[in-house]
């Protein structure tokens, strides 16, 4: 187990998270002029906790309400079979009008862009909005999908055999985002 | 929910009946039907999730509901939907059901929604069909499992719970697939189940069921919270199991009276068609009590929810079969891992 | 059966005859198509121009008698042929059977009764006798032509699975006899009782949304049966009894001094409704499998002789009939191979002694239908089972020669078996290994 430690790198600590998920929330409200006319939408799982920080930090600055929301990406997937998937599908929830607003959608990881793609196929079932933004916590590289965010807390250049997992204190024990040589272990 | 116990969608193979059906599976189902009522209330109630799949509806028995519900329920998913009717009532029957199955294989189905009138017949269909997974949309008198889930998450829905609760089925029990899915779902889920019908219709072999057998409305009804109206027909192969419908009513009709009095906080469901004024009294039907409606929009969302998860299922053992590498890893293991790592 | 037979000496083994009390290591003479001698061990040693037999530590028993079997022929010979059945016979240790009237035509007529007989010496490995109809057609309506049918041969009068459900006919049929001299013999279903069952009638076939046949669509069928046989004076043998009560009506109506026999099948002393699980249709059969308390009564039954003989119901059926919707499927097992091994196994477990089995079926059982063998004192005819007790097997479809394989024991490893059957002197099972000549 001490070996499988060693396997683990954190990239990312609990204080650069805070600061990030500060800095994306300035961005949003500079690049859209305020915060009037955004929704804030998390993608399940972690998505959704991010959108909840993001959310209360746009709100504790503009003293003003903004709409938060929440998409499964699950029934939009372009592969059933992926067994990391959510075990539960939990529904998509935004209470609020889609049209003609800006949806901010946010993720904890940027990888290949498939689940966002499949994320703007359920927002889009919602509703016309008027543009779709996208903020990620770490963007790792690697598109298989013409998408990228429009707002990043870090850049992590990654290889395709390393893998990336971020830990939130609303749904696990620790936080933090971790890196982590598959090859290695696998050997 | 701890791991072990955790439901996934590999742990649906078939849907043969609620029989053998764990708590846990019962509930995990209507958490996911749960999940399909929202999107059947969309503006656009389709989502792309079994897109390239085939459904097919094998109703070898006369039935518009609860195909069209199913029919609906695929295409909402973005699968195909396929219906192919027939009557296997028919004593001049064509082919066997082997060969039915064995024509539905070579046209590769993912699931193939079954309604016979012999008992067995969807299990008979499952043990020959390799690929595809097979939902039993009423077999005989046996079971009718999605009309006890859609009546599961209906009770959910009205009462908050579905536990501690006693439940009250009125009229033929003795020939309902609808009351024997039902009285296996609420026995696996602990709830009170009585059934009230003449003797005739309710023999005293339901109580090794776990259902408590009784044969005058008012002991029955005392302090229900759901009261369920089963289809009651006069005649069964040729034998009469009450003298009138009209002497039948007199007693056993479900009435606003009755329920006032015995159970005042209940609610009725039925799984239609119903006879008015017979089975239960118009007011009941279309008064307050009754979730009938709710009954049927949430057919289509239990419906859903079962073609999505054995499609799923089907998916997840193909992968597993394949090749389970590290990218295959679930989230939970690769936390579990961390959280060994930093502990160690 | 016609065959000139060398002599042939059967010594090593241990006989078991409860007809003649016999209970020892004995050695056998057959010549001349029957029992020649029965001596001390050794005793034959030197009997010139006689195949000496070697069965040492095996058991040397009265050929088997099956009572009740469907042999199918004429009329459905893709189930079963009198040849195919009666090779099937001869490989259970069953040197006697008798045949139901089942058959298309049903056996109302002496052509069929002779077409049956002619088959069976033609095949030559068991002796088999039919058992005519008791009404024309079994239609329940009009008495068939008993005296005729047991001029041609047969043995006792059965309408089988189509219940005399007339209590006159019935009360006809059991005064007529009298005459005749033969035995009814009935399969009991109250068929208003029965309508539409394929299994037991209990939780499970609630369970399994099955109609059902309550044990009282066979207790009130006996009840009646017994009641007329009490005012006729005529003759009742009960077929595959399956309840606890029929074991009960029948202790009373023998201790009442009432002619009335009965027969219990292997599959109702070893499985009950359970077997049917979910919806295996090689648990369908008709009388149906029943409960556990039953189970045990019939067997308790047949040990202490209220139940008198044990018979196969022998039912062949080709397997589309039975793979299919449950309540379509026929009902019945195969059962001449593994009557003796399914028996020997509740021996073994010390609910059937050995030699009540045995009577069971041998002597007892040709008492009940008032036929011939079952005995191997001397002057009987040399038909002769030799069963090794130990001999383990395992039943497959290799090893079935009936047409048909529709039983639940497919794949079952068994200890016990038939290792040779003599009929009328003749080798017709066994030999050196599976030598069918």
């Amino acid at each position: 187990m001490t070996d499988v430690a060693k396997e683990w790198k954190q990239v990312l600590a609990k204080d650069q998270i805070r600061r990030s998920v500060t800095r994306i929330s300035h961005e949003i409200l500079e690049r859209n002029g305020g915060a009037k006319n955004i929704a804030i939408v998390g993608i399940r799982t972690r998505g959704e906790h991010l959108a909840k920080r993001i959310h209360e930090k746009i709100i504790a600055i503009e003293s003003t309400e903004v709409p938060l929301g929440v998409v499964d990406i699950t029934l939009y997937r372009d592969d059933l079979s992926n067994s990391s998937d959510q075990p539960l599908v939990r529904g998509t929830d935004l209470p609020f009008n889609v049209d003609k607003r800006v949806i901010v959608l946010v993720d904890d990881v940027l990888y290949t862009g498939r689940t966002v793609r499949s994320a703007l196929d359920a927002i889009i079932d919602f509703g016309r909005p008027k543009a779709v933004q996208l903020a990620v916590l770490v963007d790792r590289g690697h598109r298989e999908l013409p998408i990228r965010a429009d707002y990043v807390g870090k850049s992590i250049p990654t290889a395709a055999h390393e893998m990336v997992q971020v830990l939130l204190t609303e749904c696990d024990e620790d936080e933090g985002v971790y890196l982590r040589d598959t090859r290695k272990v696998q050997s | 929910m701890s791991k072990e116990n955790a439901i996934t969608p590999a742990a649906f193979r078939h849907l043969l009946g609620i029989e053998g059906l764990s708590r846990d599976q019962i509930n995990y189902l209507l958490d996911t039907a749960e999940v399909f009522t929202d999107i059947n209330r969309r503006k656009i109630k389709k989502v792309p999730s079994l897109r390239g799949k085939t459904v097919i509806n094998l109703f070898l028995e006369p039935s518009t509901r609860t195909r069209t519900s199913f029919e609906i329920a695929a295409k909402r998913l973005s699968a195909d939907a396929v219906n192919v009717s027939g009557d296997s009532s028919s004593v001049t029957k064509g082919e066997t059901l082997i060969d039915t199955a064995r024509t539905l294989e070579a046209m590769a189905p993912d699931v193939v929604v079954i309604r016979h009138s012999a008992s067995g017949a969807p299990q008979l269909i499952a043990e020959h069909l390799s690929s595809s997974a097979v939902v039993n949309a009423g077999d005989g008198l046996h079971e009718h499992p999605t009309q006890a889930l859609l009546d599961a998450l209906t009770i959910k829905q009205a009462l908050g719970t579905l536990s501690g609760i006693k439940l009250v089925l009125v009229g033929d029990v003795l020939r309902s697939r609808v009351a024997r899915s039902n009285i296996f779902l609420h026995r696996v889920l602990g709830n009170k189940v009585v059934v009230v019908a003449p003797p005739t219709l309710a023999r005293p072999e339901f109580e090794a069921m776990g259902v408590e057998v009784h044969h005058h409305m008012e002991p029955a009804l005392e302090g229900a919270n759901v009261v369920m109206s089963l289809r009651m027909k006069k005649e069964y192969l040729g034998q009469s199991f009450v003298p009138t419908l009209e002497e039948y009513s007199h007693k056993y009709c479900i009435t606003e009276k009755l329920l006032a009095k015995y159970a005042p906080e209940s609610i009725v469901l039925s799984p239609g068609p119903f006879i008015r004024g017979t089975e239960i009294e118009s007011a009941v039907i279309d008064g307050p009590r009754s979730y009938y409606d709710a009954q049927v929009e949430n057919g289509v969302a239990v419906r859903m929810a079962v073609i999505y998860l054995l499609c799923r299922g089907l998916s997840a053992r193909a992968s597993t079969e394949s090749d389970a590498g590290m990218e295959d890893l679930v989230d939970d293991e690769i936390i579990e891992e961390l959280a060994h790592a930093k502990a160690g | 059966m016609q065959r000139q037979a060398k002599p042939t000496v059967i010594f090593g083994g241990k006989v078991i005859c409860p007809e003649s009390g016999l209970n020892a290591e004995r050695d056998l003479l057959l010549e001349d198509g029957v029992v020649k001698a029965v001596e001390a061990p050794g005793a034959f040693s030197g009997v010139a121009d006689a195949v000496q037999h070697d069965v040492s530590g095996k058991l040397v028993l009265p050929g088997l008698i099956d009572i009740h079997v469907h042999l199918r022929e004429p009329g459905y010979e893709w189930k079963e042929t009198v040849a195919t059945g009666a090779a099937a016979a001869a490989a259970g240790g069953f040197s006697r059977i008798c045949c139901m009237p089942n058959t298309n035509p049903i056996n109302d007529t002496a052509s069929v009764t002779d077409y049956i007989i002619e088959a069976a010496a033609a095949a030559g490995k068991a002796r088999v006798h039919p058992i005519g109809a008791i009404s024309v057609g079994s239609k329940g309506k009009d008495l068939a032509p008993m005296l005729e049918l047991k001029e041609a041969g047969c043995v006792a009068f059965s309408d089988d699975g189509s219940p005399v459900m007339n209590a006159g006919l019935m009360r006809l049929a059991l005064e007529y006899c009298l005459m005749v001299d033969a035995v009814l013999t009935v399969h009991e279903e109250d068929t208003n009782l029965s309508h539409g069952f394929s299994m037991n009638e209990s939780v499970h076939s609630v369970r399994l949304g099955l109609q059902g046949m309550p044990g009282a669509a066979e207790d009130v069928m006996i009840a009646r049966d017994i009641e007329l046989a009490r005012l006729t004076g005529g003759r009742v043998h009960f077929c595959h009894v399956s309840t606890a009560r029929a074991v009960e009506l029948i202790r009373r109506a023998k201790h009442d001094g009432i002619s009335v026999t009965a027969e219990v099948a292997p599959h109702h002393c070893v499985l009950t409704e359970e077997a049917v699980g979910e919806f295996n249709t090689q648990a369908k059969m008709s009388m149906p499998l029943r409960s556990e308390e039953d189970r045990r009564a019939v067997l308790a039954g047949l040990q202490e002789g209220v139940i008198d003989c044990i018979a196969s119901d022998h039912a062949p059926h080709e397997s589309d009939s039975k793979d299919c919707e449950f309540e379509r499927a026929s009902f019945g097992i195969i059962g001449l191979q593994t009557t003796l091994p399914l028996m020997l196994e509740k021996v073994r477990s010390g609910s059937l002694k050995l030699e009540r089995m045995v009577a069971a079926l041998t002597c007892d059982a040709a008492r009940c239908l008032q036929i011939d063998g079952g005995s191997l004192a001397v002057g009987s005819p040399a038909d002769v089972a030799v069963v090794d007790p130990e001999g383990k097997w395992t039943l497959s479809r290799d090893s079935i020669l009936s047409k048909s394989v529709n039983t639940p024991f497919l794949g079952t490893e068994f200890c016990g078996k038939a290792v040779n059957t003599f009929v009328g002197g003749c080798l017709v099972h066994g030999g050196d290994l599976e030598m069918n000549e």
